[in-house]
């Protein structure tokens, strides 16, 4: 018998008090948690969030775009910074950046001192951006390696709460959830930020004038 | 069949209450833990009050897990499926022995000779790294507390935070010293500071890695996610840079669908480091093409999980999401540490753990080293009712011991006594009239610090109230009855 069958089997004794005709879903899980614990304005609680974990929140326009990020990268001092494939070209002032066409190498990542990515969306009571490898977001590595990660997410990606947010993903993509900088709370257990993930994260929140 | 391996039941430690009563006479270790655990205690309560429907939450994920529980086998196979269509490889382990050889055989494939790690239980339960280390292959522990204690060469005594133990100014010691290359002498004990040194240490080898070794939080049946919570992004680096990524995982850590993640993925970080959402979690599904690794395999664990399975009280326990919540509420673990539990599980969920896993005669103290406060219980984001469990293991572990013995222990003889003695009104009158001489005899200031003969058993970690001189039931005759 492989190990395989061994388990199995070994599960399927120690389950001898479960009925044969039982299924899954007839072992009630009960559902009546909260949809979200958002309150007011999902936008306001997203960048307050976000604030707490000392991540920079910057608030911005479409129209204004462009000079925001301008201004992010060089109030951070990035000069070598890399767009990832598929990010809005008119939202990008002008300037020379970092392709990933051909992929750049985890050398080459390590030398540039930020990416600027979007994001697939937020989660408003969690403070979290979500990756989710689509366009302007590239491959993980890339918001990954470079010490400073400029996020840029519109309005109408912020969804109240994690329940949501999960709804809206797709699994088969490699997913990222980032909340704040990299962080510890391995010494003492207090949280200090900055370890091996981008050190700085800047968050643009881009909402379109009412 | 019982779990194995080094980490699971330390064999060159003492049993509880000896380690205890070293690890309580060391003021440090006192100070370091009362101190860490009081700041995560506060973080705790603070995000959970948050959520109004917080008791809603644990149920859920109480029921979620007792779905997957009963239905293991089912979701297991679902699992399989699912990784293996996305492109990853399923591998079966039924103990250390076999996890251990099935890993280092991955590894040995690719031709490397080093390995990065992300921080997992079941890694250090079945003592990977020393089984690599055999096969000359170096496995380089990437979470900032799993580095403290392997530069320190040292043992884990906490379930999130291995070096809950150490404060600033030892771990900079251990850096000092054992870094190679050394840091910069002039480094301060600053968290910040000596976070800095990790980041330098690990940097180049997160660079060059090949293969990555990593355990899991969730594994999803549905769709065949992984999902790796953590906070430094050592666990990114790890699953994203290589070539090859070898997960362990825990038969016991599979959910049902992806969208019951809703449920831990807020459970978990505000009962682990008090947190809304911790830094960064991971979640990937098989093998992508041009993103992360190309070759993916999931290792299933059992070691003593299907035992404790088919324990019906016990089987609970296989709940745990690894929060150690318990660990941080409980006053034994506050005041011993993790050390004195002699296993990589230390703390309430440890020693229902522990003796569950590696059967009872292997741990046959650890059902004892609670107050039965209930604290953990409280505090148990999916609801495991420890305390039972306790009770519940104390019982096997006697009557493995009554079993094992041709002579009953002093305990069972003062137990049969204590039956005799309250089988009738006279035989109890009698007993506690004696007891009131003898109490007189052996109390200071109303207490006995040490019963004679082997009732020292006893009174050997606790102080025992002396004996009223009168009893209530001869008060009563007297003051009552004949009124």
């Amino acid at each position: 018998m492989s190990t395989r069958q061994q388990i199995l089997a070994r599960i399927r004794a120690a389950l001898a008090d479960v009925p044969d005709d039982e299924r899954p879903e007839s072992v009630p899980v009960p559902r009546d948690y909260l949809r979200s614990h958002a309150e007011g304005d999902v936008v306001e609680l997203f960048a307050e969030r976000v604030a707490d974990y000392r991540a920079t929140v910057i608030r911005s326009t479409p129209q204004a775009l462009p000079d925001t990020i301008r201004r992010a990268l060089t109030a951070r001092g990035a000069v070598r910074v890399a767009v990832p494939p598929g990010f809005p070209a008119d939202q990008l002032p002008s300037g020379s950046w970092a392709h990933d066409e051909p992929p750049l190498s985890v050398a080459e990542l390590d030398q540039l001192d930020g990416t600027i990515s979007t994001a697939a969306l937020g989660i408003a009571v969690t403070g979290t951006i979500v990756l989710d490898t689509g366009p302007g977001q590239g491959r993980r590595a890339m918001t990954l390696v470079p010490d400073y990660h400029l996020c840029v997410v519109t309005a109408d990606q912020i969804v109240p709460d994690v329940p949501d947010a999960l709804a809206r993903l797709d699994p088969a993509r490699p997913l990222t959830f980032i909340s704040g900088p990299s962080a510890t709370s391995d010494i003492e257990l207090n949280r200090v930020e900055g370890v091996h993930g981008p050190r700085t994260l800047d968050v643009i929140i881009v909402t379109a004038p009412s | 069949m019982n779990g194995t391996g080094d980490g699971l039941v330390w064999l060159d430690t003492p049993a509880f209450p000896k380690a205890a009563r070293t690890a309580l006479a060391d003021p440090q270790l006192r100070g370091n833990l009362r101190r860490a655990t009081g700041t995560i205690r506060d973080k705790r309560l603070a995000v959970t009050g948050e959520l109004g429907d917080w008791e809603q939450l644990r149920e859920a994920g109480e029921a979620l897990k007792r779905r997957t529980l009963r239905h293991l086998d089912r979701y297991l196979e679902e699992l399989e499926r699912s990784v293996t269509a996305a492109g990853g490889t399923v591998h079966w382990a039924a103990d250390a022995e076999e996890a251990n050889r099935i890993v280092t055989a991955l590894v040995q494939a690719t031709g490397e000779r080093e390995v990065v790690k992300v921080k997992s239980m079941a890694t250090q339960e079945i003592g990977l790294n020393e089984a690599l280390a055999l096969e000359g292959i170096t496995a380089y522990e990437t979470d900032l507390a799993e580095l403290i204690v392997q530069l320190g060469e040292d043992r884990p005594s906490h379930i999130l935070v291995p070096a809950i133990h150490r404060n600033r100014a030892e771990i900079r010691e251990i850096f000092l010293n054992r870094m190679v290359p050394a840091p910069d002498p002039d480094l301060t004990d600053e968290p910040r500071a000596l976070a800095e040194a990790a980041r330098l240490h690990l940097r180049e080898r997160f660079l060059r890695a090949k293969v990555a070794v990593s355990g899991a939080n969730f594994g999803v049946a549905e769709t065949g996610t992984v999902a790796v919570v953590e906070s430094e992004g050592n666990g990114r680096m790890c699953l994203t840079l290589p070539q090859t990524l070898i997960t362990v995982m825990g038969i016991e850590k599979v959910v049902p669908t992806f969208a019951d993640l809703e449920v831990f993925l807020q459970l978990l970080p505000r009962s682990s480091t008090g947190e809304r959402m911790n830094p960064y979690t991971s979640m990937w599904t098989g093998t992508t093409p041009g993103d992360g690794p190309q070759d993916f395999h999931l290792v299933l664990l059992d070691n003593g999980r299907t035992a404790t399975l088919a324990d019906t009280v016990g089987r609970q326990a296989l709940a745990c999401i690894r929060c150690s919540a318990c660990l941080n509420v409980c006053p034994v673990y506050e005041r011993t540490g993790g050390h004195a539990y002699g296993s990589v599980y230390p703390g309430p969920i440890g020693a229902v753990l522990t003796p569950q896993l590696a059967g009872v005669q292997h741990a046959a103290s650890l059902p004892f080293a609670s107050t039965l406060c209930g604290a953990c219980y409280d505090a148990c984001p999916v609801k495991i009712n420890i305390p039972e469990v306790l009770v519940h293991l104390r019982a096997e572990v006697v009557d493995a011991q009554r079993r094992s013995r041709h002579l009953p222990t002093a305990e069972a003889l003062a137990m049969k006594a204590a039956a005799a003695v309250l089988a009738t009104p006279g035989r109890l009158a009698a007993a506690q009239k004696a007891a009131a001489l003898g109490g007189r005899v052996l109390s200071r200031d109303g207490r006995i610090g040490r019963l004679p003969g082997p009732l020292h058993g006893w009174s050997d970690a606790r102080d025992s109230p002396a004996p009223p001189a009168e009893s209530f039931r001869s008060w009563w005759r007297k003051n009552r009855e004949q009124s």
